[in-house]
């Protein structure tokens, strides 16, 4: 790419930002970051994706005229990816965040070209020197949730609209059953698949089946909040899924996992901005901030409030671990026995499930 | 009030000249939109356009690109001139993809010259595999080829799905659903040094003359352009047409097949769950923008694989959001639906009757 380009890039980013600061001969190249981030679905997604644009705007906020920030959304997981991040390092992004996946091998392949621009990968495991990888506990948002639904579910059945199943989605799935079944032995959790992070119309379908076959509370590891708009419709409860989506379903919404990943963002950025920046493997949830529980709907009564606090904080103090034994899976075989807990290595990786799931 | 009227003949010049005027205008309400959008309409279009060209990485990208909807163009068009609807690419592709990654799977560890053409021969032979479904019923039994080949697609990408989740999971994946990565046997290498542009270039534009001399030279080629045009002439000079829809089916389904392999076993590398962002259907705007020419497809696929770079780039260097790059492929193909018609038809004002609405 040549310098021209690269200026333009930078007025036009300048220009977008509101930051007037032009970048002179005189600045060096600590004084102003550039970072970039790769959406898989589109930021009005009021989901995922837009979570991830909520901590870029917390970026903006917190350094602002020492970054100027692009994004690219909707971005296919494949060979499309490559192109898209090659391109954002090659027009002199500094650091990088692909926030899928999927995105996993592009990025390692574009990190061995680009040795000195940073890339920050989420959800995956392949690290480099300049590659580093950051996830979120989201499961113990589920365990959170799973307490309310064994309290609060009549029928003793829950609809779980689920992506694909890789282990963060599995790991939710069981989190969740394992949180509701302690409180509601007989629970079932009926899991439908549409096999897509966003498809609104796919994910209404599968919330309406689900509440056909006796589900009266609906949950999802999916981006839209569509399946809460049904919910509404249909007098049942939900819960939102990686925002507060709160303002889609009043009444129905109990609470929702929040991932907020504004924090880690400006941490990284500012490393950038302060030459410190190393590649890690993190795994923050619900201690560190990276997951949050959105305030309680009007339907969850005070007692079932306290119960869920005190979950909570069971997780936030470590006294209280998601998968702690006695577990048994699908074929009611014991594999956790009392007094010990899955490892997180056995975690990232799991690939069955708990008692209770019907997938 | 206007009439719709059909003209006695569509001027043979304005046939060739309105994918081009459709090109134009599209530009032009383009930079109207950015314009009014409160852009610079030459930097956003330069964006769009220009940029992705003006390296040799972009020519590269923008060749990869296109040779997917090259050879799926090239196979519909001869089967959409013969009135054989395959509608299922997507489906076949996936197939050739699952099967040439299959043999590339199965000698993982061999490094030998002939691994990558058997990968070839199977990936064609699968693509096929999966049309002659449509083509059989279709033949026999008088079914919708539409119905037939559409659906397959879905049944292909769950049995995609089903190897990638399943027995072809990388065994050091972390139970992620992704193939090992391909052996060096397996892989097409980039062609031109600096880009990811592969061998498949050359093959689709091979294809696209050797369709072109098939259609306007032989016997065979004429055959399809009278079974479409006009069914009873052509059963009365004896074409049949049962021949007509195997040989368009199976063509399309082996192109297909091959530009599913050359996806995995060039930029991807491995195989994955969504091997192509739906190339199958966009190949069928492809071969309807092109003409049904197979000179016209190649410029029509380059013109599409223009359009989804230039959206990127646009999001990267001019900030414009990512809906752009629909509006742009919605306009080209309005502008397109609309020429057309008035090469057809003609509007002739008509003087309204007094009193007509009294009645």
């Amino acid at each position: 790419m040549t310098l021209k380009t690269t200026r333009r890039t930078l007025l036009a980013g300048a220009a977008a930002t509101g930051a007037l600061a032009l970048p002179g001969s005189r600045l060096l190249a600590t004084e102003q970051v550039k970072a970039g981030w790769v959406y898989v679905g589109p930021i009005g997604d009021h989901g995922w994706t837009y979570t991830h644009d909520q901590g870029r705007l917390d970026v903006e906020k917190a350094l602002g005229d020492k970054v100027v920030t692009t994004y690219v959304e909707n971005v296919a997981e494949g060979p499309d990816a490559e192109r898209v991040i090659r391109q954002l390092a090659a027009s002199g992004n500094d650091i990088i965040f692909a926030t899928s996946f999927g995105f996993m091998n592009p990025v390692i392949r574009v990190a061995k070209q680009f040795p000195k621009v940073k890339f920050e990968h989420a959800t995956g495991y392949k690290t480099a020197p300049n590659v580093a990888v950051y996830n979120a506990r989201f499961h113990e948002g589920r365990t959170v949730i799973g307490t309310i639904a064994g309290r609060l579910s009549k029928s003793g059945i829950v609809g779980y609209i689920a992506s694909f199943p890789i282990p963060e989605v599995v790991m939710g799935i069981n989190a969740f059953t394992l949180a509701m079944r302690k409180r509601r032995p007989d629970a079932q959790i009926k899991v439908v698949w549409v096999n897509s992070w966003y498809d609104p119309g796919k994910e209404a379908d599968a919330a309406k089946a689900l509440i056909d076959q006796g589900a009266d509370i609906i949950t999802q590891h999916t981006d839209s909040p569509a399946p809460l708009q049904v919910a509404e419709e249909r007098g049942v409860s939900g819960f939102g899924q990686a925002s507060d989506m709160r303002k889609f379903a009043p009444n129905a919404q109990l609470t929702a996992i929040v991932d907020h990943w504004g924090p880690y963002y400006v941490e990284r950025v500012k490393a950038v901005l302060e030459g410190t920046w190393k590649s890690h493997i993190i795994w923050h949830g619900l201690k560190e901030g990276m997951v949050q529980i959105a305030p309680y709907g009007p339907r969850v009564p005070e007692e079932v409030r306290a119960e869920a606090d005190a979950v909570k904080q069971g997780i936030i103090d470590g006294t209280l671990h998601p998968f702690a034994g006695p577990i048994r899976d699908q074929a009611g075989e014991l594999r956790v026995p009392e007094g010990q807990s899955l490892s997180d290595e056995e975690l990232l990786k799991m690939d069955w499930y708990v008692e209770g799931v019907q997938a | 009030m206007l009439r719709i009227e059909a003209r006695p003949e569509p001027s043979r010049r304005m046939l060739l000249a309105t994918p081009f005027l459709a090109v134009l205008l599209t530009v032009v309400s383009g930079a109207l939109l950015f314009a009014l959008l409160g852009r610079d309409p030459l930097v956003s279009l330069h964006a769009f356009f220009v940029t992705p060209v003006s390296s040799l990485y972009g020519l590269g990208e923008l060749g990869l690109k296109a040779t997917p909807l090259i050879l799926i163009g090239i196979g519909l068009a001869a089967g959409f001139r013969a009135n054989v609807w395959n509608i299922g690419a997507e489906g076949q592709l996936v197939l050739g993809a699952v099967c040439g990654g299959g043999v590339a799977l199965w000698f993982w560890e061999v490094d030998a010259p002939w691994v990558f053409p058997l990968m070839v021969v199977a990936a064609v032979a699968g693509g096929m595999a999966w049309a002659a479904i449509p083509a059989f019923l279709k033949t026999r039994l008088e079914v919708n080829e539409i119905l037939v080949s559409l659906m397959l697609t879905y049944v292909a990408v769950l049995l995609l799905s089903a190897l990638v989740y399943g027995p072809w999971k990388d065994p050091e994946g972390f139970n992620f659903p992704q193939s090992r990565m391909f052996g060096e046997a397996a892989l097409m290498p980039p062609v031109v040094e600096g880009t990811r542009l592969h061998a498949g270039i050359l093959v689709a534009l091979a294809v696209a003359l050797a369709a072109w001399l098939w259609q306007a030279r032989t016997l065979s080629g004429f055959t399809l352009k009278v079974v479409g045009l006009a069914p009873a002439a052509a059963r009365f000079a004896g074409f049949e047409r049962r021949r007509t829809v195997w040989l368009t089916l199976l063509l399309g389904g082996g192109l297909a097949g091959l530009a599913g392999l050359f996806e995995v076993a060039g930029p991807i590398g491995q195989l994955v769950p969504q091997v192509s962002p739906g190339y199958g259907f966009t190949a069928i705007i492809v071969a309807f923008l092109g003409r049904l020419h197979p000179v016209g497809v190649v410029l029509a696929a380059l013109l599409v694989a223009l359009s989804y770079i230039g959206g990127e780039t646009a999001q990267i260097e001019a900030g414009l959001p990512q809906a752009v790059t629909g509006v742009f492929q919605g306009m080209l193909l309005f502008f397109l639906l609309a020429t057309d018609f008035l090469i057809r038809y003609r509007l002739r004002p008509v003087a309204r009757r007094r009193g007509a609405e009294g009645r």
